[in-house]
């Protein structure tokens, strides 16, 4: 794997061989010393077009406990706001003969022209409303570990799936691993078509006490202006998840920032069901796996030296 | 009236040329079979047996086992100037016309600023008369500044020349000044073109939505952004007795509403382009913005299915390229926040030669039809190899095989949708209005003894 641009991208073999790989990095994290060297002398770049604060930080976090150097770029107070195009960007960044390239951008498919135009890796950490691949990745590793399987286990993804990437890779990803995936929403926000993708539709919240998984989405607030729902108010009373629509024997996940109160009540963010919690400590460890698997996993050696390449050894020699 | 005195063009030598042994086919004349044929001081002097032509002094061509066609003529081309002369220009735009077997073309108004005076349709015509390699005319914006709110002076457009109206571009929103417009018709004369589209239903979109777009994540345009507006100027149109143009359909429901409205008697005529004919939706999950980016977007198999029956019964009389050069920078870019449009000009024939008459799905005749189909919608003559008439002649090979973009373009854009596909037959040679307007550099001439 060369790069990771989309789940779609991704073989059923693929996604368990990084979720393996970020069990073992979940051991390094319980020691005190919690850096190895496998990416020693490397360098990965961050290239934040959009705000992010669990997805920027992870990535950054992820590659310095890999050891690699790391430049984090933001939009905001960089040379994108005196007009430089994303070629022109990638290619001065390129100049620094970066690793890894870790991009989010407002516009679909941008981490994959990225990859055209450079020699690094390119993860898409989030491409417009198409894909969100580390995303769905740690929602899987959060939720095999839970329940061991995903297969034949019911998911329903509940919000605006019409904007979200999170949706759309999350509902791939979870169909891939043998999950039965239905999305619900208005009608508003649920796009044409979906269904093609291989998961059912619902537009109203009867029928959730079938699923063994309920994974709410964000609630942009702007969404009203625009006409997609009438009210915040009226979007809540018919879909937000609360501990009265949650029964007991249900998880519960959402890939934040939570609006409180909108897509889900305080209570049941705060239930011994959710998962949020530990979805954001999964966003590192699938990270670092991710950061490995791209420039680690497919030599013989680490780039240290040490190791016989399919398990990630470098763990036993703190930095 | 020929073309050379309707449009305008640069004036050079009227051809002699003895296409010798040529397969010539003109559906609407009824001519198919093999000839000479003798041009001669820019006309279609005789359609001679095979082999029997006096060559005269012509210079003659050994055209045995090629096809002559009446050359094509394209009602919807962006020529982009003024303002944008990065991308094209009229001299650039008509080589790449001459390229693609064309002899003449109808140049859109949305330039920057628009064309929406006396003086610009003047200055535009005296540019063609300097360095057009067919002729060319020119559309004059249907309201001002393409504001979609006040007309322009449309009695004096006409005067100054211009062949017609459209806000091509953008759509004319708002019904009353549609309405307007079509009354004005009666007035001023000159069918009006229709970029189709409600931007309420399309907002944001990239694309055509449908399990692509939503696959994608890029915001979709729908099927009904177009079909309702077709839907309302039709009804517009008939109630006021006037004519409308619809460019560039891309939906099934939109082909039915034209069927519907010509079976009515409603006085409306419609184009398809290639890529529309060629390609689908499915194509844009490259998310490749050079090539898959346009608007009207590509649609679904099922509206590709209803542009080629609307080809064949005649509801859709032209093939438009919506020839639309961009420079790169505006397309290396993310697909949602590329440019839209693709050049069309040059690989028009042998695209839909490639695509649609080698697998059957038309017939050779129908696509010669149908690439001579944007003449009449706008008062122009038909481009025939009818003894007597102006020499338009495209000489194909249609055996040729060739790579889009290999050799470069004419066209001063290279976002051609078809940039590295192989395609099957070639332009090797085109007369427009009695001159020889385009000859393939590979392509030699022989001179009659």
């Amino acid at each position: 794997m060369k790069h990771l641009l989309s789940i779609e991208q991704l073989s059923r073999a693929e996604i368990e061989s990084i979720l393996d790989r970020a069990e073992s990095f979940a051991e390094v994290g319980r020691r005190d010393i919690k850096k190895v060297p496998t990416l020693r002398g490397r360098t990965v770049v961050s290239l934040f077009y959009e705000s992010s604060t669990r997805t920027s930080s992870s990535f950054d976090l992820a590659a310095k406990r890999l050891s690699a150097d790391l430049v984090s770029v933001k939009a905001a107070g960089s040379s994108v706001e005196k007009g430089e195009s994303l070629k022109d960007t990638v290619a001065t960044l390129s100049a620094y003969d970066p690793a890894a390239i870790v991009i989010r951008h407002p516009y679909a498919g941008a981490a994959q022209m990225v990859a055209g135009w450079t020699a690094a890796a390119v993860v898409n950490a989030g491409d417009g409303k198409h894909e969100h691949p580390s995303q769905a990745l740690l929602d899987v590793y959060t939720l095999r570990r839970r329940l061991g399987s995903l297969d034949g286990i019911r998911i329903w993804i509940v919000g605006d799936v019409l904007h979200s990437r999170v949706a759309r890779s999350n509902l791939i990803a979870f169909a891939r691993m043998g999950a039965e995936v239905t999305v619900c929403g208005p009608p508003t926000l649920i796009p044409r078509g979906i269904e093609e993708l291989g998961c059912d539709v619902s537009y109203s919240l009867d029928g959730v006490e079938e699923a063994d998984v309920v994974y709410a989405l964000r609630m942009q607030n702007e969404r009203m202006s625009e006409s997609f729902v009438p009210s915040l108010r009226e979007y809540a009373a018919n879909f937000q998840i609360d501990t009265r629509r949650l029964n007991p024997r249900q998880l519960l996940m959402h890939p934040g920032p939570v609006n409180r109160g909108v897509e889900l009540s305080g209570e049941a963010i705060d239930s011994p069901q959710s998962l949020i919690a530990e979805q954001v400590a999964a966003g590192l460890v699938v990270r670092m796996a991710i950061l490995y698997e791209l420039l680690a996993g497919n030599e013989g050696q680490t780039p240290a030296g040490e190791g016989e390449g399919s398990r990630p050894t470098p763990i036993g020699t703190p930095a | 009236m020929s073309l050379r005195e309707a449009l305008d063009v640069r004036s050079g030598e009227d051809a002699h040329l003895v296409l010798r042994r040529t397969a010539v086919l003109d559906p609407v004349a009824g001519i198919d079979s093999v000839h000479d044929v003798v041009i001669r001081d820019g006309q279609i002097a005789a359609l001679a047996s095979p082999g029997e032509a006096d060559g005269d002094g012509a210079e003659v061509v050994e055209a045995e086992g090629l096809h002559a066609f009446p050359a094509f003529f394209d009602p919807h081309v962006h020529l982009r100037t003024p303002g944008q002369e990065h991308k094209e220009d009229v001299e650039t735009g008509t080589r790449a016309a001459a390229a693609g077997g064309y002899c003449g073309v109808l140049a859109m108004a949305n330039t920057r600023p628009p064309v929406s005076t006396a003086a610009d349709i003047s200055a535009l015509r005296e540019q063609a008369r300097a360095g057009a390699s067919v002729p060319v005319g020119f559309l004059a914006t249907a309201t001002k500044g393409m504001e979609g709110r006040e007309l322009t002076e449309m009695v004096e457009l006409r005067e100054a020349g211009a062949v017609g109206f459209s806000d091509d571009g953008l759509p004319i929103v708002d019904a009353g000044v549609m309405r307007r417009a079509l009354q004005y018709q009666h007035l001023c004369g000159g069918n009006i073109a229709l970029h189709e589209e409600d931007p309420r239903l399309s907002r944001d979109g990239a694309m055509h939505e449908g399990p692509v777009s939503a696959a994608l994540g890029v915001a979709g345009i729908p099927s009904v952004s177009e079909s309702t507006m077709v839907a309302r100027d039709a009804a517009l149109a008939g109630y006021e007795r006037a004519r409308i143009h619809v460019q560039h359909l891309s939906a099934a429901e939109s082909v039915e509403i034209v069927r519907a409205a010509k079976a009515a008697g409603v006085r409306i005529s419609a184009e398809a382009s290639p890529h529309h004919l060629c390609l689908t939706d499915e194509a844009v999950r490259s998310l490749d913005p050079h090539r898959h980016k346009m608007n009207p977007p590509l649609r679904e198999e099922r509206d590709r299915e209803a542009l080629i029956d609307g080809l064949r019964d005649g509801t859709i009389e032209c093939i438009a390229t919506d020839h639309a050069p961009h420079q790169p920078e505006e397309k290396d870019v993310p697909f949602e926040q590329a440019a839209m449009g693709v050049t069309g000009l040059e690989t028009a024939f042998a695209a839909l030669h490639t695509e649609l008459v080698l697998p059957g799905v038309i017939d050779l005749g129908l696509l010669v039809e149908r690439m001579g189909g944007g003449a009449e919608p706008f008062d122009l003559p038909r481009p025939t190899l009818a003894p007597g008439s102006e020499a338009n002649v495209a000489l194909c090979d249609l055996g040729a095989e060739w790579t889009v973009g290999e050799d470069g373009y004419e066209s001063r854009s290279a976002n051609s949708w078809c940039a590295g596909r192989t395609l099957t037959g070639r332009v090797l040679m085109t007369v427009a209005a009695g001159q020889v307007a385009f000859r393939l550099r590979s392509f030699s001439l022989g001179v009659a003894a």
